[in-house]
Order: C-alpha cells, then structure tokens, then sequence
C-alpha cells in the first residue's frame, strides 16, 4: 500500500506521464477542452489539447473565454458540463421490447456499455454534486442501474479551484474551492506544476506508479495561499446554507411574480445544474411494428408536461415553475438528502440568458441573511 | 432486478364502466412473478402499453388474490386512450406494485368513511371492497360520492348493492341535481352533517385538492384526528422508483411516500395553487 498522505509534487512538464498511466491503466481520458467558446469536458489524448492560459469570464447571462497568457491549464472557474452528463446521460435508452407476431412482449434491459474513464479537472462543486446524485440514483430505495454501471468505472482527477468566475458562490454553500472528498487524485496547481494528494486506493497507486517527490512546504503554503484567496475572491454568496424554512413561509412572496416576468422558463438553469435529476420516458416504436425502445430524457420543472396530470397542469405558470425549481433546489432537498440542492456553482447564473441570478432571488425573498 | 423493466401481462377481462371508464383485469405472464405478487389496496402499478409508454394505475382488487389485478381507468390521454381498445388475450407491460396504500390494519375495528368528490375514484374502491371482504374486522362504512352534475353520477347499481348491505351507509351528493334526483343538492362536504363523526372514525378521501382541503377542515372540527383522516394525491409519474422527479409535492415523492398520505403529513402544502 502506497503512503497515503504524503503531498507530490508533480512538475506541469510531467503532467503527460499522468495521463499515459491512466491510459495504460486502461481509461479513456476526459479532460477540459475548448469548443464552441466554452470549456467542456471531452476526450483527452495528451495534455497539449488542455485550455492554456485561458480564463474564464463570467457575469450573470454571460460566459466568455479570454487569454491570459499564463501558462496555467486550470485557470478557470467551470464550463456548463458537469459530471452530470457522464453519469446521467441526457438519453439513452433504458429497455428494449420485442413483439412477436401472436402479440406476445419480451422485455430486454438494455445497459450502457461501458469503459473505464478517467475525468481529469473535476471542480469541488462538481464532487459535491456527484455525492448528491450518487444519494439520489443509488442510495434511495431503488437503485438506478445505468447510473450505477458508469459510476463504478469512474476515477476522478480533481483540480483545486484557484480562479473562481464572478459567478461562483462554493464559499458560501460549503462545498469549495478546495475539493473535499471523492476525488480519487487531487491536483492543486501552481505557476510551476502541481501539488498532488491521493484520495482512493487507485488513486494513491497511480501517483504511486509517477515515482514522483514530496512537495516542498513553500508549494504547500502557496496552494493553501491561493484556495484561501479562491474563497475571498467569491462575490456572490446565499443568505444561508438551510433556506428551507424561509423559502415555504414564503410561498406567496411577491419576488416570484417579479422573476416570473423575467424568466423566460426555458430551462437552461435546470439542463446546467450538476443536481437536478428530473427525467421523462418515451418510447420510439420502430416502423415495423415489431420493436419499440424505451427512453429516458432530461426533463425539467420548467416545461408544461413536467406538471401535466391527466387533462390539466399543476404548475401552469412561470411564477410557479420558478418557485418550484427554487423552492425544491435551496428548501425540500434538504428533507430529501439532508443539505441544500445548491453547490454553489453558479451555472444557473451564467448560462442563464436574461442574467437571472439565484443567490439574488434567495436573498429578495428569505432576507440577506447574516 | 431491474426497477425500470416491465413484465408481460396478458389481459384477462376488460369490464365498461361507463362511456370512458372501464376495468382491465390484468395477469402476469411468468408463472414465478405472479406467485410473487403481492400488494395493498391503495398502491399502484405502471401499466405499459406497446409503443406508447407507460401510466400509473391504482389497483382496485382484492389483495387476497393477486394472482388477478383490476385497474380501472379512464380513456384521458395517449396511453390510456390506447389501454381502453385492448381486449382480453392481449399483451402489455407491468411494473409495481408501488407506494403507500390505505392504513387499513390501524382502521381495523373503527368506523370508516370513504369521500369520493369526482369521478371513478379508483384508490378509494380498493377500500370499500377490502372493507366489504372483511366486513366483521371493521365497523361501520359510510361511502360518500360527490359529483358536479346529476347526469355524471356512474356505477349507480354499485351504490344501491352497497347501500342494501348491513352497516353500510352511502351518501350521494351532485353540486347541481335534477328533477328527478333523489340525493342531496350542494357540495359533498354538505352530508357531513348525516355522518355521526366519532373520534375513533378513520376517514379516507380521494378527489381533487380543494375539496379534499375542505373535507379535511369540517372533519378536523368535528374532532376527526388530523392523523386518521388520509387521502390519496394525484402528480404526474414516469418512473415510480423515485428517480424521475414528476411527482414531488413539496419535500415528497408521491410516487414512494404516497400515494396515500396522512392530512398531517400534507396540511401544510395541500391544496396550494402551483405546488
């Protein structure tokens, strides 16, 4: 058994031989990209594909990418992907059924198949969500099988945050900059490489396998340096970690007329969120009367059929669909799972397209807290 | 064992109801599931129909026999539209049972009150049989059915069985009669004053939100213990396993908390526009 708590140092020359030894481990690698204007996570073949010296600008409906000439690969803050679409896919198909000519039905499951795979950049508030959703699909009374398959053939490369975007709040929820829990590595960069900490058995014996050396207490105090200058830098906050009780006293809160004819219910906010789980079934017949697959899809609370129930819809408004979103991300999540919806990640905010921001609404309609 | 995965079931017996409710009586194909099979009167399956999806249906028979399980339904949306043409013989998917049903063991040998506002309450005969079946195990059954209109007032050889039976009582209610109604004209709450409420009366209610919030007022002040008074809420459900997220009403998931919930543990939301 490898030492376990001992602090690497990995020079960012090195970081290549990081991803050759997951890849001779047998794992895809997905790792930070840029397309289309944003980071997103994808297929990594070697470490000059990463995002150099790029950062991340966020603002409420904005989201831009800019060069700072550092020669950084993890200055930024997030891209719209969490871990969510690795686990959850968006669809996919969950059985198969198959109609022989007397009309008789044979049901086939049909699982994902599935590869070791390696997430290189995984951000304190995505390993938060990860842990809700983990409570949600496999820990409740029915556990989800296709969830559970590609989760067990996760190993997560986790990146300390040191440039928050202006719309992270993990500070304030608990849940970052520094990641806590369920990572298998933990990298925290610096100008000059990395400082590298097993979290899991695999984990611990992959560093192992980079014979690499201890960090030196100067890279320690500056890592810690910077994940304490990653939390001051954060300037949006919620009023409070427990908003339940505040939120459904205030069901009938004027704000949610106001945001209402803001909101445009289009669902961005829900689709980037790494918690929400919401998903509808559908199936596709095949044309020969002979087959028909039966599929999962992200929904959202945001959309008319969420709510639909023979003949009406029980939240026909945006005003209500607002509040359900709210009231169930920041209040009766935490009679579900014991804690907030909420990491802090700020997706919601950003990727918003008329700006509208969470931690502000909480804050009109629960008070400013402390 | 897979939550999502349905198994055949064969229709044994379609039963008309009236023009649009009708009864499918349903059995499991595979020998070992349906030996298996076991329910409570109040709990649910998904019934799959081919190529269309599926719909969460309460189980109206008798758990005695699960071997055979009714559910009746009415033609409203696309798969049920499509249940309704099936015929016996026919094949289609089965997943359940799921959630909670009726407290029947904790009403035992108390006075029931069963109040359908609406049409076809389903949950709710799933009571009145259990009831009927074990007749001497309870006391007194009231059945109150209250309906818009005079004309939409279905199953009214039903009501005139139940109402020749010994301890049983059935109250009728339509908000507007006709000439020649024979019941009460008004609200369904309005033959609370004939029901001799008692504070071991265990009241089961199934209809829609606002008249169950207003039952469970009148019921309160006529001192009915907020926890013996249970109804039966209605979301929209897909997955039933509590993954989906359609059916949450506040921190619940209807779908494995309910559908049967206690108005204790509802007061709060029940009732509210949006929730």
């Amino acid at each position: 058994m490898p030492k376990t708590n001992v602090a690497l140092f990995l020079p960012r020359a090195r970081l290549q031989d990081l991803v050759d030894a997951l890849h001779a481990s047998g794992r895809r690698c997905v790792a930070p990209r840029v397309r289309d204007g944003a980071i997103v996570y994808d297929t990594l073949t070697n470490v000059s594909e990463l995002p150099v010296g790029v950062h991340d600008a966020q603002a409420p409906g904005r989201y831009a990418l800019e060069h700072s000439g550092s020669d950084r690969l993890f200055a930024w803050a997030n891209g719209p992907q969490a871990l969510k679409p690795l686990l959850f896919a968006p669809r996919e198909s969950l059985w198969r059924v198959v109609r022989s000519d007397d009309g008789s039905l044979q049901f086939r499951e049909v699982l994902p198949k599935v590869e070791p795979l390696a997430v290189i950049g995984v951000r304190a508030c995505d390993l938060a969500a990860l842990a809700l959703q983990d409570q949600h699909f496999l820990h409740g009374p029915y556990r989800d099988p296709y969830y559970a398959r590609r989760r067990e053939q996760l190993f997560l490369v986790a990146v300390g945050c040191s440039h928050p975007a202006a719309t992270c709040f993990c500070a304030s929820t608990g849940d970052g900059p520094r990641p806590q829990h369920s990572y298998d590595v933990l990298l925290e960069e610096l100008d000059q490489g990395y400082v590298g900490r097993g979290g899991s058995t695999h984990g611990h014996e992959l560093l192992a396998t980079l014979g690499l050396g201890s960090a030196g207490d100067e890279q320690l105090r500056l890592v810690q340096e910077e994940s304490e200058r990653a939390t001051a830098m954060q300037i949006r906050k919620l009023p409070s970690r427990d908003l339940r009780a505040a939120l459904f006293a205030n069901l009938d809160h004027e704000r949610w007329d106001d945001v209402a004819q803001r909101c445009l219910s289009c669902g961005n906010c829900t689709s980037v969120c790494p918690t929400c789980f919401c998903h509808s079934e559908q199936d596709a017949p095949a044309l020969d009367g002979h087959q028909s697959e039966h599929l999962r899809e992200w929904d959202s609370c945001f959309t008319r059929g969420h709510s639909y129930l023979h003949g009406f819809t029980v939240r026909p408004d945006t005003r209500s669909r607002y509040r359900q979103w709210l009231t169930h991300k920041l209040g009766s999540w935490h009679d579900q799972y014991g804690r907030s919806g909420c990491v802090g990640c700020g997706r919601c905010i950003a990727w918003c397209p008329v700006g509208i921001d969470l931690t502000e609404e909480a804050a009109a309609i629960c008070g400013p807290g402390a | 064992m897979n939550p999502y995965l349905p198994r055949e079931t064969e229709v044994v017996e379609r039963l008309q109801e009236s023009p649009t409710i009708f009864t499918l009586r349903l059995r499991l194909t595979d020998p070992a599931a349906r030996g298996s099979f076991r329910f409570a009167p109040g709990q649910f399956n998904m019934v799959y129909l081919y190529g269309v999806g599926e719909v969460a249906i309460s189980i109206v028979s008798d758990p005695h026999g699960p071997d055979l399980l009714d559910h009746t339904i009415r033609a409203l949306g696309r798969v049920t539209n499509g249940l309704s043409k099936l015929k016996a013989r026919d094949r289609l998917g089965l997943r359940g049972p799921f959630g909670r049903g009726w407290p029947l063991e904790r009403a035992e040998g108390r006075d029931v009150v069963v109040v359908t506002g609406g049409l076809g309450c389903a949950p709710v005969v799933a009571v009145i049989n259990y009831i009927l079946m074990r007749r001497q195990r309870f006391g007194r059954l009231t059945i109150v059915q209250g309906v818009k209109h005079a004309e939409e007032l279905i199953w009214r050889e039903r009501y005139a069985y139940w109402r020749g039976l010994p301890g049983v009582r059935v109250l009728i209610a339509a908000d507007e009669g006709g000439p020649l109604w024979p019941y009460h004209v008004g609200l369904v709450t309005g033959v609370f004053d004939r029901i001799d409420f008692t504070p071991e009366t265990a009241v089961m209610l199934c209809g829609p939100e606002p008249m169950m919030v207003a039952a469970a007022h009148l019921l309160t002040a006529r001192g009915v213990s907020e926890e013996d008074i249970w109804l039966s809420m209605e979301r929209n459900m897909q997955c039933a396993v509590r993954h989906c997220g359609h059916c949450q009403f506040g921190p619940d998931f209807v779908c494995h908390k309910g559908p049967v919930f206690s108005y204790a543990e509802v007061k709060p939301l029940l009732g509210r526009r949006g929730l």
